[in-house]
């Protein structure tokens, strides 16, 4: 067959057989705007630690709520906790706790 | 000797409360690091002894700083501690004075009345007679204030009183028996034999009228003495420990112990100094604004001595300040909170990813910080200054990657911020700068407090105000109206008054405010505050700008890039920085 270009990407399916909700639910449990967060990506186009790695937390936090933490623990390490994540946020997310509680969550379920 | 059961459970609670305090006290100091034990043992041979000498009198006896808020608040403190101090050093005197003796019974001057009925027969007795006394009325009062206050708190100048836990409410009973037993077994005494002064003979005499007095008295001495012991001993487990400990706390610290973030003996010794006068209560904005009520420092010191820390609690502290400015004991409140939260944050961080790379060398470094970042308006104007005064600088955070540790700080995690400021001090001292300029007070109090950086650190209104004094930019000074917003960080984090107000004075016509330097509120978006949610940020922020309201005003002046950027929402006038009104005068 002739080769376009195109791939194919991975299933975005969440598996619920494999995924973890734990963490979500601990982080919405102690810090309930987690609920509200959109994925904007303000938090992502304002943060220090993306300019020179590919933290990303829109996608970090919404890998977690949709229960696919494998990377979590070495992504959230690169956060500074500088909070300008927390200022640019147009929907009022704590996101400084919710890194915090990411990190609590992480360490509460031996991941 | 004199002797009768009843000295008993004082003698019993004496005993036990000097065992106890001399275990705590040896426990604390000797868990104490070396260099600080080093400190103690140069502080006992210095000066600095009768300096702590000095401080002893005034802060635990005489109660300066809580005069200082209220003066009915501290006369109330001063006639319980200083009044039965003498009360106690007069009634030892009295006694030895009467027994010809230099040792007698510990004992006998507390129950001197009941054993000598005679009272004639040794040198100034009526003196004795009237001064003790008068310190017995002096107690009083001081009890009579303490139960108004109990009852109506308005009256010291407090909105909210110290809620008491069942033991502290045991103990603060025994300590209000105390003196009107010791009234009453005196004045009861005195109306059987006249062996009172003017108070105790008086009332002795009133109450003979009509009171089988000698059936009473040895029941009252009785009810004396139990007081006494039950208070000395639920002492070392309620608020009264800090009588004893403030004394040591004030030692160490004149000795130059300092609290440094992380939970230690001295640490411990500090929290038990917390009297629980509850003058944090009403300065905390979460109380004022977000109307959280179980978390002011005088709560959070009271779970810590419990062991009973619970997360939220630790964290529910924006780390403003406020408590700490007026604590009368001066305890770092913020220290002990960031030692807690410590206990909370686990986690790994990995910093690999910062550069350590700097291109060239220049006698100043300019970091902006990261909320200065957020704000480029404050960046724009200070580079226009730099470049203005022909500074040769260093752009430190140019890219806006580098965060200075103070917010991973401020959330408990020591062990991470430092690996961050680790990080930054190489940088610095690769620059071979010999002043730090910063933007951001937040990033000015962890360069001073946890760098150990041999170079000037200073905050940009000092920085433009010794540019403007050297003549290397001028300053023009505009017609309109400002009032200046103290950062929490800047002023009572850093100590920064002065400068910022001797620069807007050159600047703009600058009107005094109510809630101003140590008074000043916080804006509500302290990084300290990790748990606020919005809404209760928004009252924090909405009830500071009210008060920023008066006097009117064109422009709302602060020097902090958080301030500006919280404050902006909802103000009525221009918010502005100290450097973006500079950079608005010099573009003209």
């Amino acid at each position: 067959m002739k080769d376009f270009g195109f791939t194919i990407n991975k299933d975005r399916q969440i598996d619920m057989d494999t995924a973890d909700m734990r963490v979500a639910e601990y982080v919405k449990t102690h810090e309930p705007s987690f609920n509200i967060c959109i994925a904007c990506g303000t938090c992502t186009a304002t943060c220090s630690a993306g300019i020179f790695t590919d933290m990303n937390l829109r996608k970090l936090f919404t890998l977690v709520k949709r229960g696919e933490i494998a990377n979590t623990r070495t992504e959230i390490a690169k956060c500074m906790l500088c909070g300008k994540c927390s200022l640019a946020c147009p929907r009022g997310v704590n996101t400084r706790n919710v890194i915090v509680k990411i990190n609590q969550a992480l360490i509460k379920f031996s991941l | 000797m004199n002797y009768d059961p009843f000295v008993l459970p004082l003698c019993i609670g004496v005993i036990i409360l000097a065992a106890t305090l001399a275990y705590k006290y040896l426990y604390w100091i000797l868990t104490l690091s070396n260099a600080d034990k080093f400190k103690i043992l140069k502080g006992l041979f210095s000066f600095r002894f009768f300096k702590a000498c000095k401080e002893v009198f005034l802060e635990s006896l005489v109660h300066r700083k809580v005069f200082k808020v209220n003066p009915l608040l501290g006369y109330m403190h001063m006639s319980f501690a200083l009044g039965w101090l003498l009360l106690i050093l007069g009634g030892t005197v009295e006694s030895k004075i009467h027994s010809h003796r230099p040792f007698n019974a510990p004992y006998e001057p507390v129950f001197f009345k009941f054993f000598n009925h005679d009272i004639s027969m040794y040198p100034w007795a009526d003196e004795f007679q009237l001064l003790m006394d008068v310190l017995l009325l002096f107690v009083l009062s001081g009890l009579v204030l303490a139960i108004i206050k109990r009852i109506y708190s308005r009256f010291f100048g407090m909105k909210k009183t110290t809620k008491l836990r069942l033991g502290d409410r045991a103990a603060l009973m025994t300590l209000w028996l105390i003196f009107p037993l010791r009234f009453l077994s005196e004045s009861f005494t005195s109306g059987i034999y006249h062996n009172g002064g003017f108070l105790t003979d008086g009332a002795g005499r009133m109450f003979a009228t009509f009171l089988p007095l000698h059936n009473l008295s040895y029941i009252s001495w009785w009810a004396y003495s139990f007081a006494l012991g039950i208070f000395f001993l639920a002492l070392p487990y309620s608020r009264y420990m800090h009588i004893f400990t403030e004394v040591i706390l004030i030692f160490l610290r004149n000795f130059g112990i300092r609290n440094c973030k992380v939970y230690n003996s001295f640490s411990a010794v500090e929290v038990h100094s917390c009297s629980r006068c509850g003058i944090c209560i009403d300065k905390c904005q979460l109380l004022t604004s977000a109307r959280i009520r179980d978390t002011q420092s005088v709560y959070f010191l009271q779970d810590v001595r419990n062991n009973t820390v619970r997360e939220d609690k630790a964290y529910d502290c924006m780390l403003c300040g406020r408590c700490q400015e007026f604590c009368p004991v001066g305890i770092n409140l913020n220290n002990i909170r960031i030692s807690k939260r410590f206990d909370f944050t686990p986690g790994n961080k990995n910093f690999e990813y910062i550069s350590q790379k700097i291109e060239k060398t220049a006698p100043v470094i300019y970091f902006a910080g990261c909320m200065t970042h957020l704000t480029p308006s404050i960046k724009l104007a200070m580079e226009g200054i730099f470049r203005a005064s022909e500074t040769d600088y260093i752009f430190l955070d140019k890219d806006g990657t580098i965060c200075c540790g103070r917010p991973l700080m401020m959330a408990g995690e020591i062990l991470k911020a430092h690996q961050l400021i680790e990080k930054n001090s190489k940088l610095i001292k690769d620059s071979g700068a010999k002043t730090l300029v910063t933007s951001c007070p937040i990033c000015l109090k962890v360069f001073k407090e946890d760098y150990l950086l041999n170079i000037e650190v200073i905050h940009h209104t000092q920085f433009i105000l010794r540019l403007a004094e050297e003549g290397k930019i001028t300053l023009n000074k505009s017609d309109l109206k400002a009032v200046y917003h103290d950062p929490c960080e800047l002023g009572r984090g850093c100590n920064v008054y002065k400068e910022p107000r001797q620069l807007l004075n050159k600047l703009v016509d600058l009107q005094s405010i109510k809630n101003e330097a140590e008074y000043s509120l916080c804006c509500g978006s302290s990084l300290g505050g990790l748990q606020l949610n919005s809404v209760q940020r928004d009252h924090i922020r909405i009830d500071t700008l009210a008060a920023l309201q008066k006097p009117e005003h064109d422009l709302l002046v602060t020097a902090c890039p958080l301030c500006k950027k919280t404050l902006s929402k909802g103000a009525d006038s221009e918010v502005k920085d100290i450097a973006e009104v500079v950079w608005m005068g010099m573009k003209g």
